[in-house]
């Protein structure tokens, strides 16, 4: 818990507006996810116009924008939750490991193997705590019952949330807190051990504990995953990003390390949007 | 505008008190004659719900011995039972519900799975629907049709296809209910783990929704134990004792009709027993039923 308060304020040497105070860390590592040209259409509605932009590995991406601007959309294009639903499409390219995820030939389990998603709400299954990591390891993964013991206690430690229920594994998810149950649903994505993991609001459904215990996840896990995150609130896309883009109507308005984002922005909408004036 | 309106010029006439009250005691007047209407349609209705289940109870617990439960029927004046219409009542809900359960939950599971807001799915819907209300006298004629006369005659399996039918759509409509509210984002979860379509249904979906179906089965049972109209063209009943499901079987509620519906006192008082039976039974799974949803909360 301290040491991110500490690093925050060791980092954090830069007022931006509105009180935000954004990361320092200016510069960026290579791209993972390349996005190119990227346009994404609900039936005839157009909700992503060429979409350009890098998501750089082992670091922390915020999306953010007002309601309605995309940046949600955007988060379900890079695991092709989209096709789940007949009329949505995507065209353009956004490459990861020389692949296309929006190919309509992408094999979309393995793709969601290496790409996992944290949802808005906690959506634990129902089964016990133990059988909701493992669930997901089975789909990919043949283990031992011991390899399959140590990778579940792995993830959920890497949840930060092993101590709270390493002694009741057996017992249902269902029974969790919110709080618990969104850490139990990171574990999860953990445990497939994915190279990127998308969160989707991750926080907004949480108690103000719950979510400094994720923020703080978050910062730990990007050391080994690659993270995208779609936030409304300002500060968390400050405390927790390294990049951040800002959507508008469908489009990309303008993406910059985040210190520079929170302190100069160049485009008059995202100064707007981040100094609360709209959204 | 807002100006005026808040400088005190309030449009219409002045308020007039004793309109005011007059209106108070007409609105009161209405209130209670609305309500007089409520409490009295409730009592007529608990009035005949009271007498039917005190005639019931009063002449079954007064025909009912352990003779019932030993003795297989026997012509009148001599001392029968009720054993072969409880056994073929038991055998024949249980293997209808256990043919007419799994094809219900895969049709649920395909409407609210595979073809939400398709023209098909809705058509099925649709169909379903229909079968859920149709008389079922109906259903019994149709299986008297494509299984008693082709089949050289009635049977049990032609009692246990009918009830099957009935089960169905039963079946269909709460898999389908309880999938449906199920939230997507659920769903997407699963997806989201890389899990094929069929996992994200049997592993979570159908265990999330558990509770519910079960409780739709437990309803259906209740239903076709009590089911006469199809069994009369079907299962027909059988005076002597038989679990071959290739002849005619007995059943409670057939019993009943030829049983009440005779001039034979001793035979009117088994009658009686076996609606209590049926009563007893349907309450007993209907209570169940309410147990099993509220286990889920």
């Amino acid at each position: 818990m301290s040491t991110t308060a500490e690093t925050g304020a060791a980092e954090a040497n830069t007022q931006g507006f509105g009180g935000v105070q954004a990361r320092s860390e200016a510069v960026l590592n290579p791209p993972r996810i390349a996005i190119r040209n990227l346009e994404f259409f609900y039936g005839d509605n157009r909700a992503l116009k060429g979409i350009d932009f890098d998501i750089p590995d082992r670091q922390v991406t915020g999306m953010i924008g007002p309601s309605g601007c995309g940046k949600s959309t955007l988060l379900r294009v890079l695991n092709r939750m989209y096709s789940l639903y007949p009329g949505q499409r995507a065209t353009g390219e956004a490459m990861i490991d020389g692949m296309n995820i929006v190919a309509p030939d992408a094999d979309l389990n393995a793709l969601r193997a290496k790409i996992g998603m944290v949802f808005q709400k906690p959506t634990p299954f129902p089964m016990t705590i133990f059988e909701n990591i493992a669930f997901g390891v089975r789909l990919h993964e043949k283990l031992s019952k011991a390899q399959m013991d140590e990778r579940v206690e792995w993830a959920l430690t890497r949840a930060a949330i092993w101590d709270e229920v390493k002694d009741r594994l057996d017992a249902s998810a269902l029974g969790l807190s919110g709080g618990q149950q969104q850490r139990l649903c990171i574990a999860r994505t953990i445990a497939v051990r994915p190279e990127v993991i998308l969160f989707d609001e991750p926080t907004s459904a949480l108690d103000p504990i719950s979510t400094l215990k994720i923020e703080e996840l978050i910062d730990e896990l990007k050391r080994d995953f690659t993270i995208v995150i779609v936030t409304h609130n300002m500060q968390q896309a400050a405390r927790c990003a390294d990049q951040v883009a800002f959507f508008y109507l469908g489009e990309l308005i303008e993406v910059a390390p985040a210190a520079q984002m929170f302190t100069a922005p160049k485009h008059p909408k995202t100064q707007e949007y981040i100094t609360g004036r709209f959204g | 505008m807002s100006l005026s309106l808040t400088a005190g010029a309030i449009p219409g006439p002045r308020k007039d008190p004793e309109v005011a009250l007059a209106l108070g005691r007409r609105r009161k007047r209405a209130d209670r004659i609305v309500r007089i209407l409520c409490v009295g349609a409730t009592l007529v209705g608990l009035a005949f719900l009271a007498s039917i289940l005190l005639t019931l109870t009063y002449r079954g617990f007064e025909a009912m011995s352990l003779r019932v439960f030993t003795h297989v029927t026997a012509p009148p004046g001599s001392e029968g039972g009720l054993l072969n219409p409880i056994v073929g009542s038991l055998i024949q809900a249980a293997l209808g519900t256990a043919i007419g359960t799994p094809i219900g939950m895969l049709v649920g599971t395909y409407l609210a799975e595979y073809a939400r807001g398709s023209k098909f799915g809705n058509a099925v819907r649709f169909v379903s629907d229909i079968l859920l209300s149709a008389p079922s006298i109906l259903i019994g004629l149709f299986v008297y049709q494509i299984l008693v006369l082709p089949f050289g005659g009635f049977s049990g399996w032609a009692g246990i296809a009918a009830l099957a039918i009935i089960v169905i759509p039963v079946v269909v409509r709460t898999t389908e209910d309880m999938l449906t509210l199920i939230p997507n984002t659920l769903r997407e979860a699963v997806i989201g783990l890389g899990s094929p379509k069929w996992k994200m249904i049997v592993f979570v979906c159908w265990k999330s929704a558990m509770s519910g179906i079960i409780t739709g089965i437990l309803l259906a049972v209740a239903r076709v134990a009590g089911e006469t109209a199809p069994l009369l063209f079907t299962s027909l009943g059988n005076n002597a004792w038989s679990v071959d499901l290739t002849k005619p079987m007995s059943s409670l509620p057939v019993t009943i009709y030829s049983f009440a519906g005779s001039p034979f006192e001793d035979w009117i008082a088994l009658a009686w027993a076996g609606a209590l039976l049926i009563t007893l039974g349907v309450l007993s799974l209907n209570i169940l039923a309410r147990t099993v949803l509220r286990g889920r909360k």
